[in-house]
């Protein structure tokens, strides 16, 4: 799976972070850094819940 | 549920969409029926005070993801429905025949108060539908010489933001000394309400609104031209916005047995009767967290609480232990170039530190505690940290235990 963020819709409020840290990272740029944009198939879940939370739904998945 | 099972979901805004899809997602093989008076594909509402108003978006981009994947719910939009008789299992709609249900989903949340008598003055307006907000629009659009936002909540906050985004000027009034104080307490209260001023927002704090002055208009009715404040100033404009709050849609549940008291009072899990839950602004469950009944008017609230109604009613038919519903209440707000975000529930007179930044540069996090415990954090442009923060109120962390983790960011 991709995980694909939509920079335009992010507005770094850093629900993602707190669901897969792992993943997604707000730095002190207050930028999002997706650390690993191919995680492995256990981390589906955790990105399915941070594309449903993130307030400007800019988060997707790619299979 | 297999195939002869059929849900009704009262409401589809958020919490009844995402209650809808999760049933759908995790095994409900019947047939899911999900109503709204509302006859627009289910939309988000939080840019209905945000972009909406100030960058143009047409209502397509608010469409719920929900509302466009492949769920195989029977989506009935512009249906109101009117009754429920527990006893028939039957939901009664306007226009139409009573329909029968095996379990229900209750989530019609809540409308946006007026002040009495200002409905139907043109040039009134509260923002909670896309009508509204389309409506506010229009008249923002035609260069209004000055908007009277009532209300400093965050509806009205994000409204005066928007209207100030338009070069519109702008007065908001709040009856409270400060802006949010109930939920912020005093002192960050004040913070945002220097965050208006230095947007340039004429804020009028401590003070309500007495009556509206009007004319005549052209269709009959009357048309709004100033606001008399109880302290006997006027202000005059063009548009006024109502935010002083919403009243619960449980009105079409009276007579049906369920308990109703600010909201569809539940138990722990979400259930509101036997095969009935709700989830959503009308939801009222006793938080153990909290040790108190909750109804949480969030955003984030409403798709938890959408997918746990969901994930009761399938644990029932399933045989299998139902969890609690007990989230960490958190939510954000955009106003100008600040997000505010506000993760669990502090109490007026609760400890209050800053802990990161500070409040003079308006970039800063906040810990609110109570008991020793860390019960809130509330981050103004600091979005890392309180995410990393809000763990610890999940936790029940002592509030010690936050100053230190804090210091550790």
């Amino acid at each position: 799976m991709r995980v694909v963020v939509d920079y335009d819709l992010c507005e770094s409020n850093a629900v993602c972070m707190g669901i897969a840290p792992e993943i997604f990272e707000v730095r002190d740029d207050d930028f999002l850094y997706v650390l690993d944009e191919t995680p492995p198939e256990s981390e589906r879940a955790k990105v399915e819940e941070a594309v449903q939370r993130c307030p400007k739904q800019a988060i997707s998945i790619e299979d | 549920m297999d195939q002869e099972h059929t849900t009704i979901v009262v409401g589809a805004s958020l919490a009844g969409m995402h209650a809808a899809r999760t049933l759908r997602t995790e095994g409900h093989a019947g047939r899911i029926v999900v109503l709204d008076a509302d006859p627009h594909t289910p939309y988000d509402k939080p840019p209905l005070s945000k972009q909406v108003l100030s960058q143009g978006w047409e209502p397509e981009k608010l469409t719920l993801p929900a509302a466009t994947e492949d769920l195989a719910l029977d989506l009935r939009l512009g249906v109101r429905a009117t009754g429920l008789d527990l006893d028939r299992r039957v939901v009664s709609v306007q226009d139409g025949d009573d329909l029968g249900f095996d379990t229900l989903v209750l989530a019609t949340g809540a409308s946006a108060r007026w002040i009495p008598g200002t409905q139907g003055v043109a040039g009134v307006h509260v923002v909670r539908t896309l009508d509204d907000a389309m409506a506010l629009r229009d008249e923002l659009e035609a260069g209004p010489a000055r908007v009277v936002v009532v209300g400093a909540g965050f509806i009205g906050a994000e409204v005066a933001a928007s209207a100030r985004s338009l070069d519109l000027e702008v007065t908001l009034v709040e009856a409270l000394p400060v802006p949010l104080e109930r939920v912020l307490g005093r002192e960050m209260g004040e913070v945002c309400a220097r965050v208006h001023a230095e947007h340039g927002v004429d804020l009028r704090l401590g003070v309500g609104v007495d009556h509206l002055e009007t004319v005549d208009a052209d269709d009959g009715g009357r048309r709004v031209v100033g606001v008399a404040l109880a302290d006997g100033t006027t202000v005059d404009c063009e548009v006024v916005v109502i935010g002083i709050g919403v009243s619960v849609n449980t009105g079409w549940l009276e007579g049906s047995g369920l308990t109703l008291d600010d909201g569809v009072v539940c138990d722990e899990t979400l259930v509101a009767a036997p095969g009935v839950v709700a989830a959503g602004d009308i939801a009222r469950y006793p938080s153990g967290r909290f040790g108190q009944l909750l109804r949480v008017e969030h955003w984030e609230h409403a798709i938890q609480g959408g997918e746990a109604a969901a994930k009761r009613l399938l644990a029932d038919a399933r045989g299998e232990a139902p969890g609690r519903f007990d989230p960490v209440p958190w939510f954000w707000s955009d106003q100008y170039d600040r997000k505010i975000q506000l993760a669990g529930r502090p109490a007026p007179d609760d400890e209050v530190r800053v802990v990161v930044g500070s409040t003079e540069e308006l970039r800063f996090v906040a810990l609110y505690g109570r008991d020793d415990r860390v019960v809130g954090v509330l981050g103004m442009n600091r979005p890392r940290h309180v995410v990393q923060l809000r763990r610890l109120v999940e936790e029940g962390a002592s509030f010690g235990v936050a100053l230190e983790r804090a210091a550790e960011l």
